[in-house]
């Protein structure tokens, strides 16, 4: 799951380095638009839809903490 | 705080949207994204096409347009209205009153009640709760729900948070008492604490606009805004929305008895789609009972978008026959507002385009 996770960041922003940063909002790898993005790549990809009120930039600080995130929100593979 | 109605209907909706029409596809180069991004958030947001004021129109051009159609279309006549609810955050001055002026320009009677509340995206519920209530005066029959807002004006050509869903528009809403045992159930709220949500801040007496509350200052997200203009974190407003419009929609359901299924149509606020799409499936409510297409089409003009998405919609529907629906606007103030209410065999329900 991390590996598509990383795929899909890269698609948003192709120009940095997802797998070894910790901080992606305070890096200022992810805005808020990036935020949308990947919300609705993640919701299509694993068929699910992320609850709105976990739409928050602590939840996309890092690929671990989105892993939570879809775990979280029933993915399960 | 939960409100409820008896023996009020409405009768007639009728939206008036600025004829002049603006693409995202030809602002792109305006905002600080890339291409793709563009086109993605296209998709996901519903940008594309809005309705916008030309220089010089006001809130009240965009009324006073949309009554002369119902006086000329009998469906309203001058000495009928006992009251007009302006809803607008948009007035043609700080004074006198917008709904003053509407009156004056229309020559309409000197014994009414004229009121404007400055109300944004949940004004819609809230200037008919107003009018409910004031319909409880023996001498009131019938009163005028205007909600207009032209806040393009307000928006920064340079800020992509706001500028691409923005649109202008008004609606004009009968609203009567009714010889049934109509029941209307309501509910607002509001946080104050939140004010800064979304905010001009300056152009009040607080911070009066000079050259400087003009000039445009660029934030570290890249947007380009001055004082004069609109400013909306949009995270804070779509957290907001997502925790509170939930949980008031499940209050009014109890409050009415009803099951989330016995509601025909959710006709909430149109801020954009993504928000739109993500509380339909939080309350596990269908999109196709939960229109999110106002936005794309017509661009987000405030409270004015549940009535757009009403006559845009559904005017057919509530022309022939009956339909319970459930209106909900949430934002600026911050404030939510609700309604359950039954609505349909309308005089009128369709939109008109203004001319400028």
């Amino acid at each position: 799951m991390k590996e598509k996770i990383l795929e899909i960041l890269s698609e948003i922003r192709p120009e940095f380095d997802f797998e070894n940063s910790t901080d992606f909002i305070g890096e200022g790898m992810l805005d808020s638009f990036d935020i949308v993005s990947l919300v609705a790549s993640l919701d299509e990809e694993f068929g699910i839809s992320i609850d709105g009120t976990e739409i928050l930039p602590e939840n996309f600080s890092d690929v671990d903490s989105i892993y939570h995130l879809l775990i979280k929100n029933g993915v399960t593979k | 705080m939960n409100l409820k109605f008896h023996k009020k209907k409405i009768t007639g909706i009728l939206t008036v949207l600025p004829e002049n029409e603006v693409n995202f596809d030809d602002e792109i180069d305006n905002y600080d994204f890339s291409r793709g991004q563009s086109m993605k958030l296209k998709l996901i947001m519903g940008y594309g096409k809005r309705r916008v004021v030309k220089e010089g129109t006001t809130a009240s051009d965009l009324c006073i347009f949309g009554l002369n159609y119902l006086f000329d279309n009998n469906f309203l006549k001058k000495d009928e209205i006992d009251a007009i609810i302006l809803v607008t955050q948009s007035p043609d001055h700080f004074v006198p009153a917008t709904s003053h002026i509407i009156q004056g320009k229309l020559d309409l009677k000197q014994d009414m009640v004229c009121l404007d509340i400055n109300q944004a995206c949940s004004g819609y519920p809230i200037g008919l709760n107003q009018a409910f209530m004031l319909l409880d005066q023996e001498e009131i029959n019938k009163v005028v729900v205007l909600n207009a807002d032209t806040m393009s004006y307000k928006v920064s050509h340079k800020d992509r948070g706001s500028r691409p869903l923005t649109g202008d528009a008004a609606s004009i809403t009968i609203v009567e008492n009714d010889s049934s045992d109509s029941v209307i159930y309501g509910s607002v709220y509001v946080d104050g604490k939140g004010a800064d949500a979304l905010i001009i801040p300056a152009g009040g007496f607080r911070i009066p606009s000079t050259a400087k509350t003009a000039k445009l200052e660029t934030d570290e997200s890249g947007n380009s805004r001055a004082l004069d203009h609109l400013v909306m974190k949009g995270d804070d407003v779509f957290n907001f929305v997502q925790k509170e419009v939930p949980p008031m929609v499940d209050n009014l359901l109890v409050k009415a008895d009803k099951h989330k299924d016995d509601i025909d149509y959710y006709m909430f606020h149109q801020p954009n789609k993504f928000m739109l799409k993500k509380l339909a499936d939080k309350m596990g409510i269908p999109y196709d009972k939960m229109p999110n297409n106002v936005v794309e089409n017509f661009g987000n003009a405030s409270g004015v978008s549940i009535p757009t998405a009403i006559t845009h919609n559904i005017g057919d529907k509530l022309m022939e026959g009956t339909l319970l629906l459930f209106l909900a606007g949430f934002g600026a103030g911050l404030s939510w507002a609700s309604l359950l209410m039954k609505m349909g065999n309308l005089d009128f329900c369709n939109t008109i385009e203004f001319k400028n």
